[in-house]
């Protein structure tokens, strides 16, 4: 008798328990029901997050750090209690590296005036890379105004991928900082960035890595990448709008003036002068978004209950299905074919303007982002004024993107 | 607000087979408008002779709505006094952006198709990024080359 030996079968995703937590997936937009494909602009929250913000609005509601009364000290125990669950989500070796800003774009603008600023020298360079958002990019730009350092770009490839050995050619004695993606927002590709960032360090160059379209998708360990600073937002990870993270290293973060000045970030004031508080709370001037951070807080919590390999397993399903579907459709382009990727896909068709597929899609309940997603300098090197961008979560389905292709095939009969 | 009353055919046609389309020699003005949200580039070249549009060609890149509506618009205008045509950049503006204005098609003629964007409010300013750049290029047609548009 012989024995069979039998794989184990894959870890199955529960699709439909995981969209039961997420209620606006219930909904219809003209007629149908919605197929949320936009989830790399922002992502829809579940019932936990909207429970814990309405409980704090209901029930704890108060400005924190500064009263004795007893809502005052619930709300800064939940949003200190939500630092702490980010603390865990990303690695970070301590409460002090995690500061809670607006989003990535605040992050990499914090980081940009308070660690770049006062360091950066005429002629020292600013190394990023041809695929980041604007976030990425302009606060860079503004600071290499200010102090006379060149921003120096590295290039990508037609797949939409970085090559490390071209980036590390460009890190000369002259880089200070390197800044990049960990995930491209319109292409999806993911970047090298545990090589990347180790390089850098090799030779003394600081490291930010752009996590906002990473954070959904993949398990973060900081301290393993060993950046000096990671930015993300809540929005993009099933959490509220205005609320992101800056996690910086905790030397440096000590060694930084403060961005704003303010209520929260100073222990005493007076006309002589003034001693600033400690780590976080520096960068944190003024009453932050408390119900936003409580949100995050939450989402974190969802996200940790979930089977996250299975989670990531569903998503790279979910891409291969997008790929063979849109494949077939006459005219249809990728932008963006990069070898690792997100549950993502940036395409063109010829003769479909990317607004007027975003409009027919909208008609048929399909949400989708059109436009040139904040990365301007990538449509110019794939030479496209615009692209359509259809970015999964794991509560996607591959009914939903049977659906998409369907209707792009359909604009694309009206159009020619 | 069906998806048809978007795309009507004349829409389509004009998007596939724009109209004036292309570059214009001895131009008296040029004039670029620009889109911030979707990118959507734009380039009106016009020849006044004695206050009126003897000539006026476009070229850029856009969406249906801004392709067509461009290609229309040059059909419309050509011939037209300054004045006529400017009188003529209200009464679409009112089109695409008042619900109540009627839709007199003695008056539009052709124009009269664009209607139905103003049922789709993310794409009125892709109907209006050439009538804008017209309006600015016919108040002030400045030497080439013109200052630049953007409907934002
Ligand atoms: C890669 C990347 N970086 C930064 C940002 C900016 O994020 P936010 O607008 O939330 O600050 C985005 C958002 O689209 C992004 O995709």
């Amino acid at each position: 008798m012989s024995t069979i030996v039998r794989a184990r079968p894959p870890r199955a995703f529960d699709v439909d328990a995981v969209r039961r937590e997420f209620p606006v997936l219930a909904r219809t937009v003209h007629g149908n029901p919605i197929a949320y494909l936009d989830n790399g602009a922002s992502s829809q929250s579940p019932e936990c997050v909207i429970a814990a913000v309405e409980g704090y609005m209901r029930r704890h509601h108060a400005n924190i750090h500064r009263g004795v009364h007893t809502l005052s000290q619930e709300a800064t125990g939940l949003y200190e209690a939500a630092r702490d669950r980010l603390v865990g989500f990303i690695k970070a070796a301590s409460r002090h590296e995690i500061v809670f800003t607006r989003g990535a774009t605040e992050s990499v603008n914090l980081v940009a005036q308070s660690f770049a600023r006062p360091t950066l020298r005429p002629d020292d360079e600013i190394l990023i890379t041809h695929l980041e958002h604007h976030a990425n990019i302009v606060p860079w730009q503004m600071v290499a105004q200010q102090t006379g350092a060149k921003l120096v770009v590295a290039p990508i490839d037609s797949r939409g991928e970085v090559d490390a050995q071209t980036v590390e050619a460009l890190m000369s004695p002259r880089t200070k900082i390197f800044a990049c993606a960990h995930v491209s927002n319109a292409l999806g590709t993911v970047l090298p960035v545990e090589r990347l960032v180790a390089s850098a360090r090799r030779r003394g160059i600081a490291t930010l890595v752009d996590g906002a379209q990473a954070v959904p998708h993949m398990a973060v360990d900081v301290g393993a990448l060993g950046c000096d600073f990671y930015v993300f937002s809540g929005h993009k990870m099933f959490a509220p709008t205005g609320i992101g993270v800056l996690y910086g290293r905790e030397a440096l973060l000590e060694r930084m003036p403060p961005w704003q000045g303010g209520g929260d970030m100073i222990l005493t004031v007076s006309f002589d002068g003034t001693v600033y508080n400690a780590l976080p709370y520096k960068f944190e001037a003024g009453t932050p978004n408390i119900s936003g951070a409580i949100g995050l807080g939450a989402a974190v919590e969802f996200l940790d209950s979930l089977d996250l390999g299975a989670a990531h397993a569903h998503e790279q399903a979910l891409l291969e299905h997008a790929h063979a579907a849109l494949r077939s459709i006459p005219g249809l382009g990728f932008i963006g074919t990069a070898r690792e990727k997100v549950g993502l896909v940036s395409f063109v068709v010829d003769g479909v303007h990317p607004h007027d597929l975003g409009t027919i899609l909208d008609r048929d309940g399909i949400a989708i982002r059109t436009g040139h997603h904040c990365a301007m300098p990538v449509m110019e090197f794939f030479r496209v004024p615009a692209t359509a961008r259809a970015s999964f979560a794991f509560y996607n389905t591959f009914d939903e993107i049977d659906r998409l292709a369907a209707s792009v095939e359909r604009a694309r009969r009206l159009f020619t | 607000m069906q998806l048809q009353d978007l795309y009507r055919d004349v829409i389509l046609d004009h998007n596939r087979h724009p109209r004036n389309f292309g570059p214009l020699p001895e131009a008296s003005a040029s004039i670029e408008g620009f889109n911030p949200l979707c990118g959507d580039r734009l380039t009106l070249r016009l020849r006044l002779v004695d206050d009126r549009v003897d000539d006026i060609r476009f070229e850029g890149q856009g969406c249906a709505i801004s392709t067509a509506s461009a290609s229309l618009m040059t059909e419309a205008v050509k011939g037209k006094t300054r004045d006529e045509a400017l009188a003529l950049f209200d009464r679409v503006h009112r089109l695409l952006t008042d619900d109540s204005a009627e839709i007199d098609d003695a008056k539009l003629g052709k124009l009269a198709a664009l209607s139905g964007v103003r049922e789709f409010p993310a794409r009125v300013k892709c109907a209006s990024l050439c009538w804008h750049t017209l309006a600015s290029a016919l108040k002030s047609p400045a030497p080439l080359p013109g200052p630049s548009v953007s409907t934002e």
